[in-house]
């Protein structure tokens, strides 16, 4: 992974004064160099959903067709050429990079819609579910991490250890019954499922995520609404994530500490929140940061899971009904969605280590 | 030197409650897992008491939704779950270091081409990928361990190639290559041997999520099939009948309960043997 820009300098070394044109011209050629190596691992992953979904044994036109059907062979070469599955597989892929190309992705087989328009319809519901719970994670995650660091081995450091090795060994299927059971069905605090009320209808489209799109039209009782929803969904996601990020944001704030320059900053009688925060969480920041775009990654993993159970309109449902009916031009969609959505993240991460520590040149 | 200085650092393992706490309770499950038939009340199988009956001195955990002992079925789970989350470790460790160490041996094409296969399946969010491949494969308990390896070895042949790499100019390689051995001796009889540590380390942090993994896919329905009694299938029982509690609560427990301790272990094993290695592969 891209971890190695974050190799970071010694805090004592000197700063690299560098002119502003030079600046601006490396960011450009970081970008170009990223568009590449996107693109690159975009036909890469096609190529392995590829080989992947097609030379296994599943039958997608035994998935797809009725149980009369499958008994006529005319219907299954009739279901065969209409997806082009009686074509050499090299041919096939080809077709299918091409038509990429123009921005087609094929037809989906359970559907029968673009998996194009089927993607636009599930990728905003699941970006606002994955946006809040890494939001949740990042805030609850680092500041249990920065306590327990505060206090190491003492018996906030046990408690939040054993809070964060409990998030990460949970399986989130087990806590959203177990969350879905409490919240929803004996408390009755939180909605049980969807994105709204029945009754509801969506907010204006501007980006699809409801909250915004509903705050952004001023249409307060469906924001609330909208929130309310995301809750239960959202917090039982984040679960895993606020655990990993509370571990790792611990070691590396204890990393830091153990640093001259932070005894330096106490011996000058810095107040303590001071320290903690400006010497020593701005350059852990950094490797926080890296492992949060991984917790990205394991946060869309989450979304097959809690979509399922929370009847959540997103990828991760569409993902599963895919691949259990073998709908391959589906499944190829959304492994390009969930490559997209790496390249994207690894990117903002790289592009936000310039941000917490000037020094880091993007390379 | 370096085995010297973390000793000095970390705790000796008696003083990790934690890490034994979890010792404990893999051991108690291995237990039950041996002698699930001797300790289980009822047969998993049977259908024959009070559908969804509550916990109750008969059936501690209730039953189900064809009548089956909870209890039961959540000790012949482990017999399930403990058995195949080693097995899968072991081959995805043992693949992933095959891979690792010849990447890393040979360097070169070989590494380049290895290692980007490496990286699209790590870039990959596991259960999307493991779930393609479940779901082509046919949906089997077989095919879901299959699909757990596929995800899992990345991790494995990144760690193995990055301490090749760095043994391979390291001066007892060095000294071995000059007195005659082989590159594949040199990997095998001198390498493999210092690298086994840190291998196990990420091993024992990743068991667990290979078992949430695996019971993940099952919930979906793509491992275990019925009436088998795995617990990540039983708590998907669970969500069909949300408002009889104790059906999915249970068997869920038990996973918890399980990766809770395998994750205190790998804790413990990577302050005590490698505090770096580990965390620069699996953050």
């Amino acid at each position: 992974m891209s971890a190695t820009t974050a190799a970071v300098p010694a805090p004592e070394a000197p700063e690299r004064v560098r002119p502003r044109g030079r600046r601006r011209h490396d960011l450009r050629r970081f970008l170009l160099q990223r568009l590449g190596t996107g693109v690159v691992l975009l036909v890469g992953i096609t190529l392995v959903a590829f080989v992947l979904t097609h030379l296994v044994p599943g039958d997608p036109a035994a998935a797809n067709l009725g149980q009369r059907a499958i008994g006529d062979p005319a219907a299954v070469a009739a279901f065969n050429h209409q997806y082009g599955l009686d074509r050499p597989l090299p041919v096939q892929y080809v077709l299918y990079l091409k038509n990429l190309l123009h921005g087609n992705l094929g037809i989906s087989e359970q559907s029968h819609r673009p998996v194009l328009t089927d993607l636009e319809e599930y990728v905003p519901a699941t970006i606002e579910l994955a946006l809040f719970a890494i939001v949740v994670s990042l805030v609850i995650g680092i500041g249990l991490g920065i306590v327990a660091a505060m206090y190491r081995d003492r018996w906030p450091d046990q408690l939040i250890r054993v809070i964060s090795l409990g998030g990460v060994s949970m399986p989130v299927f087990w806590i959203a019954l177990v969350a879905f059971y409490l919240l929803f069905f004996k408390l009755g605090w939180l909605p049980g499922g969807g994105r709204l009320d029945p009754t509801q209808g969506a907010p204006h489209h501007l980006t699809g995520l409801f909250t915004v799109d509903a705050a952004l039209h001023g249409q307060w009782t469906l924001f609330w609404s909208a929130l309310r929803h995301l809750l239960l969904p959202g917090l039982v996601l984040a679960v895993y994530t606020v655990g990993m990020l509370t571990r790792f944001t611990r070691a590396s704030m204890l990393e830091i500490m153990g640093n001259d320059y932070v005894r330096a900053a106490r011996l000058k009688g810095l107040p303590e929140h001071v320290v903690i925060l400006r010497h020593v969480l701005r350059p852990a920041l950094v490797s926080i940061i890296t492992v949060a775009g991984v917790a990205f990654g394991s946060l869309l993993s989450g979304t097959v899971l809690v979509e399922n159970i929370f009847s959540w309109p997103g990828v991760g449902q569409y993902a599963y009904r895919s691949a259990v009916n073998l709908d391959l031009p589906a499944i190829m969609g959304v492994s390009l969605f969930v490559a997209l959505v790496y390249i994207v993240v690894n990117l903002v991460v790289d592009l936000l280590y310039g941000v917490i520590d000037p020094r880091i040149r993007l390379s | 030197m370096k085995r010297i200085r973390t000793r000095a650092l970390a705790p000796p393992p008696w003083r990790r409650p934690l890490a034994l706490g979890g010792l404990a309770v893999i051991a108690a499950w291995a237990v039950i897992a041996i002698f699930a038939p001797l300790i289980a009340p009822q047969n998993p199988l049977a259908q024959k008491f009070t559908i969804l009956a509550g916990p109750s001195a008969a059936h501690w955990f209730g039953t189900d939704e064809l009548g089956r002992d909870v209890f039961s079925r959540v000790l012949f789970g482990a017999r399930i779950t403990l058995p195949l989350a080693v097995i899968l470790i072991v081959v995805a460790m043992v693949i992933g270091a095959i891979i690792g160490g010849v990447a890393g041996f040979f360097g070169g094409w070989v590494d380049n081409i290895l290692m980007r296969v490496a990286d699209l399946v790590f870039a990959f969010p596991g259960i999307i990928l493991a779930l393609a491949v479940a779901a082509a494969l046919g949906a089997q308990l077989r095919n879901a361990v299959i699909a757990v390896v596929v995800v899992s070895w990345p991790s494995y042949a990144r760690l193995v190639r990055s301490l090749v790499l760095s043994a391979r100019s390291a001066q007892y390689v060095v000294a071995s290559r000059l007195l005659g051995a082989s590159g594949v001796r040199v990997l095998f009889t001198d390498i493999r041997p210092n690298a086994a540590g840190p291998v196990l380390v990420l091993a024992a942090l990743d068991i667990g999520n290979a078992v949430l993994l695996l019971s993940g896919l099952s919930f979906l329905g793509l491992g275990a099939q019925p009436p088998t009694a795995e617990w990540g299938a039983m708590v998907a029982e669970g969500t069909q009948n949300f408002n009889d509690w104790w059906v999915g609560l249970f068997p869920g427990l038990a996973i918890l309960t399980v990766v809770l301790a395998f994750n205190f272990i790998g804790d413990a094993l990577r302050d005590m043997l490698d505090p770096r290695t580990a965390r620069a592969v699996r953050l």
